[in-house]
């Protein structure tokens, strides 16, 4: 259950016209994209142009009102308690206990997750290593080494997908740096790495990318591919041009 | 300055005015707890189930039970040869009070010896229980009455009773004043303490400190938008009083709107302070609960009279705002009594008012300084 | 169940880290608990009396007498005419007038008949019908007093023998029926809204939707949300007996194991309250208002303030389905009458139905997919 498997299908996660609507207003439109396994697949977009609702849907939080997808190669609407066992996920708010110690919160989604104590204990010293910190109260660290936190926390349980909403928000350029080498990393191992973020230049670091503008995808392809087609020198252009109301 | 002030005031109110939930809720709420419970608190004893043990039953003991057949407050619902059969009906609460009459009955009151009747009530409610006792009594002693009447030489003082203030004894003129009290000062308090720790938590409160605005003026800002709140549900409490329960309105309307007003006044500043004290809007909620709750019902007079209480509780009481305006609300809606009775009461609310919104204008000095 | 253990030591470690609340969910309800059982009596004690005696006869100065030997009265003034009485009851100086008009003693001995006024503050009803009656029953035995000083062969004594016996509370000691009422109104409160205001806490800082992306059951999740605060709230219940036993010297008739478990069943149904209001609001503030508005209605209309019997008949149907009057009807009725497993069956019975349908709904309620 726990060790990361190569999707069956090269395919992590097959969205195909997924939509949400919240009464009148369309938050998600018809959008079709696939991710490739291991791939470092970045979702970009304005704030308000639908990605976290779309990351929602995708995670089994909110339900599509038109609409499949598969993620690691189950069907969303069908098999989601599968699905939860196979992903990991980092919300755009910090969600982590802040009232818990940093092992208390280990503890907790290892065992959630089905680790046994040893490999508990294993990851947590590994953990705590790695990002040099104490076991302290989660809300005495300061918001850069909570985020990396957090995200090592949703990489725990060695999920075959990992779903990150804005991880780099409000971070300082060296900790959104070391956050990119993590993502690498765990990219590296197999891990297919699905990335909201509003910030364009992160675009670059991404195998391939996507823009969503008013809830629907506007640009979908590699970021030197995107580049090429449309003629813009950055994709941070290429965003300015494709927001811009025709 | 005033214009600061007003500017501020009306932020507030477009506030409430755009959370249509809340402001139903606000709105609705006391009206339906005043009239919901307005119906159902009674302490009125109705329907008494009595069981009848009667030995040996003769023309006196069956005249006495006529009596309780007739007393439209007791329903018999059963007769019993012993008091064994009263024990598993009250167990079980099936009934309520047993008359245990003489099973010499007749023959002793022929013959001039003192013939026995045993009440034996359910007191695990003493309240309903005295009342019961109380009114078996009266049918038992009116009773009496008539046999003495028919004795020779009878010497009759006959007491007549007026019952002042309350002509048709129904408790709900005894709730009402005080379920619009406990109504009043929970939806106040919970108001203003939730918008203030609701600012104090988001940050917005420090921009309002290191404005022009004076502290005192924060509060009172804070307070007045509320108090149209209050005064509507002032009016509606009144109003279902009037009109539902026909509540006595003695004395003067203006005179107890005024002095609702005031209370309402008393009931948000303490709302303020709460939240001035507090950090976060659930410690304040739950604290602004539990200061107005339970003292507004139990130590006011509201259900359980004062006179009744430990001196130490009678004097807690006298810091409980409730107390003084139930006092108020009943000597006006009851009695009709005017300003010339009420004026040391109503001098208490507005004292409390200002001590409230003083304290909370503390705090807030400590937070800047 | 792991996941069960693990989430179980979640809750209790953020439970009892949480200073603030532990002092609301503990402190707060046992220092309620002692004043205001205090607090909760209708005992009737010494009515103030204002004399307004006009005739200053021998009969009326021993009828005067003889309602203040009974120690229920108390003369606190004296006057020529109603004009200060009626100031003295509106000023609330005093609770009753006896207006004993001129002639009264000539009435008496010439007709062999006469009146007299009792006026009492009536808004409190039932007490001045209690006290009413009292007076009555002196007066009837001052008649009674009369006749035998002036024909020998008339005893003093009345007719009939009253004897009252209060069943279940000897001395009409009203803690013994408040201090168990209090006693649940406090766990109710503190526990349906502790429940609702935990988990709905968890939804406004976001820490839900991550356990919602978990391979997490509901059943496990609902589970570790009403464990901590039931085990809490039976170890507050337990402390509240105690004080109740020794503070207040509430008796304890009947099986206090009985008791004990149908505790349980109760707080399954009041926290799974808590839990189903907490589907149905987004808020922490509005967790508190509905929770608290439901709460005040059960709580009174449940029977602890003022008796189910006395209220209308639709009213009474409600009481049926709450389960805070049944619960009420069973701890008194075992402490105070030592009822038996069989005597309670009616009230436990509706208890454990509105239970299983309670958890029913939240569980179904609660979806870690929102729609």
């Amino acid at each position: 259950m726990t060790a990361p498997q190569s999707a069956p299908a090269q395919l992590a996660i097959v969205a195909h016209d997924l939509t949400r609507r919240f009464g009148n207003f369309t938050a998600v439109d018809h959008i079709t994209f696939d991710v490739k396994a291991g791939e470092v697949f970045g979702f970009l977009g304005a704030n308000g142009a639908g990605k976290t609702t779309a990351i929602k849907m995708l995670t089994g939080l909110l339900a599509p009102t038109e609409g499949d997808a598969k993620v690691a190669g189950l069907d969303l609407k069908t098999e989601t308690e599968q699905i939860r066992r196979r992903i990991g996920y980092m919300s755009q708010r910090f969600s982590l206990y802040e009232d818990l110690t940093v092992l208390e919160n280990i503890a907790l989604y290892g065992g959630i997750y089905g680790l046994t104590n040893k490999q508990i204990s294993e990851r947590s010293s590994a953990m705590l290593d790695t990002l040099g910190l104490r076991n302290e109260l989660v809300s005495q660290l300061p918001l850069g080494w909570k985020q990396k936190l957090a995200f090592s926390v949703a990489l725990l349980h060695e999920p075959a997908i990992v779903f990150l909403d804005e991880p780099t928000g409000g971070v300082d350029p060296i900790t959104r740096r070391q956050f990119w080498e993590m993502i690498y990393a765990a990219a590296t191992r197999g891990t297919t790495c699905f990335v909201t973020t509003h910030y364009m230049d992160e675009a670059e670091y991404c195998d391939r990318i996507s823009i969503m503008v008013d809830g629907r995808i506007a640009a979908l392809g590699s970021p030197v591919e995107l580049k090429q087609q449309w003629g813009a020198p950055s994709i941070d252009d290429l965003f300015v041009r494709l927001a811009r109301p025709s | 300055m005033i214009s600061t002030l007003a500017a501020f005031m009306t932020k507030e109110v477009r506030h409430i005015l755009r959370d249509r939930q809340t402001l139903t809720i606000l709105l609705l709420m006391p009206l339906v707890q005043v009239v919901l419970f307005g119906y159902a608190l009674r302490s009125d004893v109705r329907d008494v189930r009595l069981v009848i043990v009667d030995p040996s039953p003769d023309y006196a003991s069956l005249a006495l039970r006529d009596r309780f057949e007739a007393a439209n407050r007791f329903r018999i619902v059963g007769v019993a040869p012993t008091m064994k059969a009263v024990e598993p009906l009250f167990k079980q609460g099936r009934a309520d009070l047993a008359v245990s009459i003489d099973p010499e009955f007749a023959p002793r009151l022929e013959s001039r010896e003192p013939a026995h009747i045993l009440i034996a009530v359910d007191a695990s409610d003493p309240n309903t229980g005295s009342t019961m006792q109380a009114y078996a009594r009266a049918v038992i002693m009116s009773y009496e009455q008539e046999i003495e009447a028919q004795k020779k030489q009878p010497l009759q003082i006959t007491p007549q009773v007026r019952m002042r203030f309350n002509p048709t004894l129904e408790s709900v003129n005894l709730f009402i004043p005080g379920l619009i009290a406990l109504v009043l000062t929970l939806v106040s308090a919970l108001m203003t303490a939730i918008s203030l720790s609701r600012e104090k938590e988001r940050g917005t409160l420090e921009i309002l400190l290191v404005s022009p605005l004076r502290p005192w003026q924060i509060i009172v800002g804070k307070v007045l938008p509320y108090l149209g709140l209050a005064f509507a549900n002032v009016l509606t409490a009144l109003l279902a009083a009037w009109l539902i329960f026909h509540v006595a309105f003695r004395g003067s309307v203006t005179l107890l709107l005024v002095e609702s007003i005031i209370y309402s006044m008393v009931s948000l500043g303490l709302g303020v302070l709460v939240a001035s004290l507090t950090n976060t809007q659930r410690v304040a909620m739950l604290v602004a609960l539990l200061v107005t709750m339970l003292p507004s019902t139990l130590l006011s007079g509201m259900v359980f009279p004062l006179a009744s209480m430990p001196r130490i509780l009678q004097l807690l009481s006298n810091i409980v705002p409730a107390h003084w305006f139930i006092v108020i609300a009943r000597g006006i809606m009851l009695k009709g009594v005017g300003l010339e009775h009420l004026w040391r009461e109503t001098l208490v609310l507005i004292g409390m008012t200002l001590v409230f919104m003083a304290a909370a204008v503390k705090s807030f000095k400590a937070r800047v300084a | 169940m792991r996941i069960l253990r693990v989430l179980l030591r979640k809750e209790y470690l953020q439970i009892f880290r949480d200073k603030l609340l532990l002092r609301q969910m503990i402190l707060a309800p046992f220092i309620q608990l002692i004043v205001l059982s205090s607090a909760a009596t209708f005992e009737v004690k010494t009515a103030r009396l204002y004399l307004v005696d006009r005739d200053q006869s021998t009969m009326s100065r021993g009828l005067a007498d003889k309602l203040t030997a009974s120690r229920r009265f108390k003369v606190v003034g004296a006057a020529a005419s109603m004009t200060p009485a009626n100031e003295a009851l509106l000023a609330r100086r005093a609770e009753m007038i006896l207006n004993i008009p001129p002639d009264f003693e000539r009435d008496l001995v010439r007709t062999r008949s006469a009146s007299v006024q009792m006026i009492f503050n009536a808004e409190d009803g039932a007490l001045a019908g209690v006290t009413s009656s009292y007076a009555q029953q002196i007066i009837a035995q001052y008649a009674q007093d009369l006749r035998a000083s002036q024909s020998p062969s008339i005893s003093a004594s009345p007719a009939i023998q009253l004897r009252t016996r209060g069943w279940y509370n000897q001395d009409l000691d009203y803690k013994h029926y408040m201090v168990p009422g209090i006693l649940v109104q406090l766990l109710t409160l503190v526990g349906t809204m502790m429940t609702a205001m935990n988990i709905v806490r968890e939804r406004e800082i976001g820490t839900l939707d991550q356990l919602n992306v978990t391979p997490v059951p509901r059943s496990a999740f609902i589970a570790a949300k009403l464990v901590p605060f039931l085990s809490i709230a039976l170890v507050e219940f337990i402390i509240g007996l105690i004080i109740a036993r020794w503070l207040f010297g509430v008796p304890m008739i009947g099986s206090l194991t009985l008791l004990f478990f149908c505790t349980i069943i109760y707080l399954v149904v009041a926290l799974g309250l808590g839990l189903w209001v907490s589907t149905i609001v987004h808020t922490q503030q509005q967790a508190m208002f509905v929770s608290f508005f439901l709460l005040l209605i059960y709580l009174l209309m449940s029977g602890l303030f003022t008796p189910v019997r006395s209220m209308p008949q639709w009213a009474q149907w409600m009481a049926e389905l709450n389960p805070v009057k049944h619960f009420i009807v069973i701890i008194r009725s075992i402490l105070l009458k030592g009822a038996t497993f069989t005597d309670i069956l009616r009230p436990l019975g509706i208890l454990v139905l509105s239970g299983t349908i309670v958890l029913t709904l939240a569980v179904r309620q609660y979806s870690k997919r929102a729609a």
